[in-house]
């Protein structure tokens, strides 16, 4: 099946119902791993932190980070699960190499957390419940190289190099029950659940989420039925699909392509499917046969898990504000609408913008910054909005300086350019570029009075009435000042000299 | 001291004497050594024998006595390990080909501890393939002959360690236990074998054959020596979730202060019957009849599902099995087979499994993954595993009723070697008392009661306890152990002959 | 209980990454026919209400704290390997998912 051959949305949608499952997964963000003490710091040496548990090596045992549970219990009781209480791990078994004891210990019939739902805002302020199946516990897997084919693809690769550093990294699994009703905005629920998740997930604190280094990762089940039938249809299952943008493309795609295979007569096969960012496709993958079976059984090395009610209890007191809540109350105190909330939602920006208010600065000053300059940067960068090199306490000094008079707008965006560029805090940048609004009446009058008698034209002009051509002059200060001047100031300063008053 | 007097005392005597300076820890290692090299060529009890490390470690026990440091109780006694507990540094097989050559980079909490208590470890023993027999044929690197006729079977899978005390090899050995595997070892050759409750005894370290069944555990040739052992080995591990935190049981106080006087002991019809050696049986009748000379009540018991002990037992370590050594892949140790440049990665683990697996293992594997599989696991696991909570209820029913139960350790005495062989379910008969005990998860020890008439081979009378009331066996242990040394006028392996 | 066929055994060691040869699986089909004719005498119970025991200890809630612990070192990590390169273990081409 190729693009062109896709059927396109509005009649897809106008012949059937799609229903969705999603899967995410998340690594938690403990110091440990799920099930031995190796450190779980990022990007470090291959192989350097593994041990005889996370290698599987003969004789070595799994013991539970309590970090771990303590983690899923939030995440479950914030996705107003219930929380079991008894529960075990499982294995669940089949050979991969990146699985060191070719089985991942899991969780099988028993989940931590089950039967919750987490509420989801879209883009016009409309609240859609997606049901919540279960979370579990699990553990990641190792990351591998592929050697001697293109571009780092397993497809002709001569051999594989397995680093183990991530093997056993604890992981959350959060599986929605179907997700029926959304109609022609499946993909945008898809989109809205993902994000308020890992919204979710970063306010209680349990994982940065990043999805772009792959801490939060996420499958998209999707199929198709006839408007008015009951039963689902075959579904296909995007794996890793790992932007919030890729998680719209996806679903929609999938809906394209399930439509063009159903009204051709074919029957869709169910399969899992790899989703490609360049242009938002999905190809098949391995075919989803009854060969497969995991053979799950209870874990003989784990004990079960008993989360006592008190403990549970405990943990539900400290939860933090819910995400959609507190958007909620944000955007009343900033007075923004829906759209523009949801943007700031979408660009990471909502965090470091409270963060920076909590740093003195004035609610629009603060969205001024990081939903312009600093979103624009982190576009071209590509990164988020959270790992550029400026802190919130930084971007509110900038704020503060353009307050006082210091800096005006345009000296702002230098300071904080000198900032992401390295070269120190908005005051050092002030400093060493020399970036001060000359503010100094004396020297400002002399700087005008140059310009008058060096454009003796143009002051003849304004003299004459020609006001709109004082743009010159001021631009001609603005220079010999190196941008330093209040712009304002000067036009005021250039009309009162040439004895003009603004019409 | 000659060496052959030293090959001979205990390890209780040993220790003494070592403490007391009458003999050096080196000396009594050279003694064992030399003892390795005169009989292991016919034995075979040893995969591989560490002479510098064992002799390193003596040294050390020598200095620390001369700078008068504190000695641990079983300081400067040569030990022999099992193969299947990683030693850092010393090649670890399991038994298997697919394992040769590995030398681990971690020490087993139990070969830590025994460091810690200044024992000196002779060498790794061998064993059937993973565990997984009861006549040590099933080692990749050949069979272990019982020191009372080498022509026969050691028991298995711990017929390296159980043969190493029955030659004199050593005076103390470890093994482990899943369906029997120190017990019917120690019943074979005439030695002591105690499997401790479920959690005594850490499992980090120990290659897993079946996770919920395997326990590790002490193999002497007294009461008293595998008491001191179990000491040494026993206790909570914070690297295995499934070890008890709770005070070891005070088993070498009971070893040293054995009665039987006014406890009773449950006799359970279930293990007689069909398939059991009239000599056994003998052996075993008179053994129940000394203990109640000695004072015992003897109470009969019936626990009928002890007669499924075996079906279940034959399903869920299969199952465990299966999954615990999906991890011998090729990938990251062990042998790798058939990696010419053009196979797949899975290829690569189907062709090393193939190659590096024996027979029984690759039985077992298939066997728990079709358990296992989608469609049986209700009917084979699942039913396996109400067979465990019936077992267990029958023995919290018998344990209302007596103190600790009694039954031959074995159905048969010591067979030849490669009668069995293959013949799987005859095999799997030698483990029928003392399966119920490893699905329940409660204590329970071999000692020797006699030879039979019909053979002259080993019996060995198994005594059954509760969980962590392990001190229970040690107490009867020690008390029917004296009273038979008293009867025979000496103990039963000077019978033996020598090798 | 029905039996096990040869082809059910080669299924199985597919599952189980065992690359049998012909007569392994005339041979072990047979045997393991007979064995688990033997074991399936489980399935007396199957009906009886009695909860499944997956493990011989009552413990629950066995847990570590989130505190780092020394790892192996690569050296170590990797002294096993039958192949190595780039510090990591190295390994036949995997097949399967891209
Ligand atoms: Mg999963
Ligand atoms: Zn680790």
């Amino acid at each position: 099946m190729t693009v062109t051959d896709l059927v396109s949305y509005e009649d897809a949608l106008a012949s059937y119902d799609p229903v969705m499952g999603l899967e995410v997964h998340v690594e938690l963000g403990t110091k440990t791993k799920m099930f031995c003490g190796c450190s779980t710091e990022l990007k470090q040496d291959a192989n350097s932190q593994t041990c005889p548990t996370c290698l599987g090596l003969p004789g070595s045992l799994p013991v539970v980070n309590a970090i771990g549970v303590e983690s899923a219990v939030k995440i479950g009781l914030a996705l107003n699960c219930e929380i079991a209480e008894w529960c075990r791990f499982a294995r669940k078994n089949y050979f991969y190499p990146d699985m060191p004891k070719n089985f991942q210990t899991s969780q099988y019939d028993e989940p931590i957390a089950f039967n919750g739902y987490l509420d989801v805002q879209l883009e016009d302020g409309e609240i859609f419940r997606v049901q919540i199946e279960r979370a579990h516990m699990e553990e990641d897997t190792g990351k591998s190289l592929h050697v001697g084919g293109a571009t780092g693809r397993i497809h002709g690769a001569s051999h594989s190099l397995l680093d183990y550093n991530r093997a056993g990294i604890p992981l959350i699994e959060i599986v929605t029950k179907p997700i029926e009703g959304a109609g022609t905005r499946a993909p945008e629920v898809a989109k809205a659940y993902v994000a308020e998740l890992r919204e979710l997930i970063k306010a209680l604190g349990v994982s940065e989420a990043r999805m772009e280094q792959g801490q939060m990762r996420c499958d998209v089940n999707l199929s198709l039925r006839p408007h008015g039938r009951e039963e689902f249809g075959t579904r296909s299952e995007t794996k890793n699909v790992n932007s919030l943008r890729s998680v719209e493309r996806a679903a929609r795609f999938e809906i394209q392509r399930h439509a063009a295979v159903l009204n051709s007569g074919g029957t869709i096969v169910q399969e899992t499917r790899h989703f490609h960012e360049e242009d938002g496709s999905t190809t098949a993958g391995r075919i989803k046969d009854n060969a497969e079976d995991y053979r799950y059984f209870p874990e003989p090395d784990l004990v079960p898990v008993a989360p006592a009610r008190e403990w549970v209890e405990e943990l539900r007191k400290g939860l933090p504000e819910l995400p959609r809540v507190r958007r909620n109350r944000l955007r009343e105190e900033w007075g923004v609408s829906e759209h523009d909330m949801q943007s700031m939602l979408n660009a990471g920006a909502i965090d470091p913008i409270v963060a920076t208010i909590e740093a003195g600065a004035d609610a629009a000053s603060a969205r001024k910054w990081w939903m312009g300059e600093l979103a624009r940067n982190a576009n071209e960068s590509g990164r988020d909005l959270a790992s550029l090199p400026i802190t919130p306490e930084q971007v509110a000094r900038v704020t503060a300086l353009v307050k006082e008079g210091s800096l005006n707008d345009k000296l702002a965006r230098q300071v904080i350019e000198g900032v992401l560029a390295g070269e120190g805090g908005p005051d050092d940048v002030v400093e060493k570029r020399g970036l001060k609004v000359v503010s100094d009446e004396g020297a400002l009058s002399t700087a005008v009075d140059e310009a008058i008698a060096a454009n003796a034209g143009i002051a003849d002009k304004i003299r004459s009435g020609k006001v709109a051509a004082a743009g010159a002059l001021v631009g001609a200060v603005m220079k010999a000042t190196r941008g330093q001047a209040d712009a304002a100031r000067v036009r005021e300063l250039i009309l009162e000299k040439l004895g003009v008053t603004e019409g | 001291m000659t060496d052959a007097h030293i090959i001979r005392l205990t390890a209780a005597e040993t220790a003494a004497k070592i403490a007391s300076g009458e003999l050096t820890a080196v000396e009594v290692t050279e003694a064992h050594l030399a003892r390795i090299d005169a009989v292991d060529e016919k034995v075979h009890a040893f995969l591989h024998v560490d002479r510098a490390g064992a002799l390193a470690q003596a040294r050390a026990v020598d200095a620390k006595r001369e700078n008068g440091e504190k000695l641990g109780p079983l300081a400067g006694v040569p030990l022999a390990l099992k193969d299947i507990f990683t030693t850092e540094g010393i090649p670890t097989t399991v038994g298997s080909k697919i394992l040769e050559g590995w030398i681990p980079p971690y020490d087993a909490t139990l070969t830590k501890k025994l460091k810690a208590a200044d024992v000196v470890i002779l060498g790794k023993t061998n064993m059937d393939e993973f565990a997984m027999g009861s006549s040590t044929e099933n080692s990749a690197y050949g069979p272990t002959g019982n020191p009372w006729d080498l022509t026969k079977i050691p028991g298995g899978s711990g017929g390296g360690s159980s043969a190493a005390l029955a030659s004199f090899e050593a005076p103390l050995a470890i093994g482990t236990d899943t369906g029997g595997s120190i017990r019917q070892p120690a019943a074979v050759t005439g030695t002591v074998g105690v499997k401790p409750t479920y959690g005594g005894v850490s499992r980090y370290g120990m290659v897993a054959f079946s996770s919920s069944l395997d326990q590790g555990g002490p193999c002497a040739r007294t009461v008293l020596d595998a008491a001191l052992l179990h000491e040494v080995i026993a206790g909570h591990d914070p690297l295995d979730s499934t070890s008890i935190d709770a005070p070891v049981p005070p088993v070498v106080e009971a070893a040293r202060n054995g009665s039987v006087a006014g406890m009773r002991v449950g006799v359970v019809k279930q293990f007689r019957g069909e398939g059991y050696q009239a000599g056994v049986l003998q052996r075993f009748d008179e053994s129940v009849e000394l203990m109640r000379g000695l004072g015992a009540e003897i109470v009969e018991l019936d626990c009928p599902s002890f007669d499924l002990g075996l079906s279940a037992y034959y399903l869920i370590a299969p199952s465990e099995c299966s999954s615990n050594l999906a991890r011998f892949d090729a990938m990251r140790y062990g042998l790798r087979v058939g990696d010419d440049g053009t196979k797949s990665a899975e290829e690569v683990t189907a062709l090393t499994r193939e190659a590096g697996f024996g027979d029984e293992v690759k039985r077992r594997i298939i066997l728990g993954t079709y358990a296992l599989s989608s469609g049986y696991y209700d009917a084979y696991y699942g039913s396996a595993q109400k067979v465990r909570t019936l077992i267990t209820q029958d023995f919290e029913k018998a344990f209302e009723k007596v103190d600790v139960i009694v039954s031959p350790t074995t159905p048969t005495t010591a067979f030849p070697i490669g009668e069995r062989a293959d013949d799987p379910m005859a095999m799997y008969l030698a483990d029928l008392c003392t399966i119920p005990t490893n699905l329940a998860g409660n204590a329970a020890m071999s000692l020797p009661c006699g030879l039979a008439p019909e053979d002259g081979m080993p019996v060995g009378l198994q005594i059954i306890a509760p969980a962590m009331k392990d001190d229970r066996l040690y107490k009867v242990g020690a008390a029917v152990e004296a009273a038979f040394v008293e009867k025979w006028g000496h103990p039963l392996l000077e019978e033996a002959p020598s090798l | 209980m029905p039996g096990i066929t040869r082809e059910e055994v080669a299924h199985l060691a597919r599952l189980a990454r065992l690359e049998l040869k012909g007569e392994e699986l005339d041979h072990f089909a047979g045997q393991l026919d007979d064995i688990i004719g033997a074991v399936a005498r489980v399935s007396e119970v199957a009906d009886q209400d009695v909860p499944p025991t997956s493990h011989p200890l009552p413990l629950t809630n066995v847990m570590r704290a989130d505190e780092v612990r020394p790892s192996l070192t690569p050296e170590q990590a990797l002294s096993g390997a039958p192949a190595q390169e780039q510090q990591r273990f190295k390994v036949p081409q995997i097949l399967g998912e891209d």
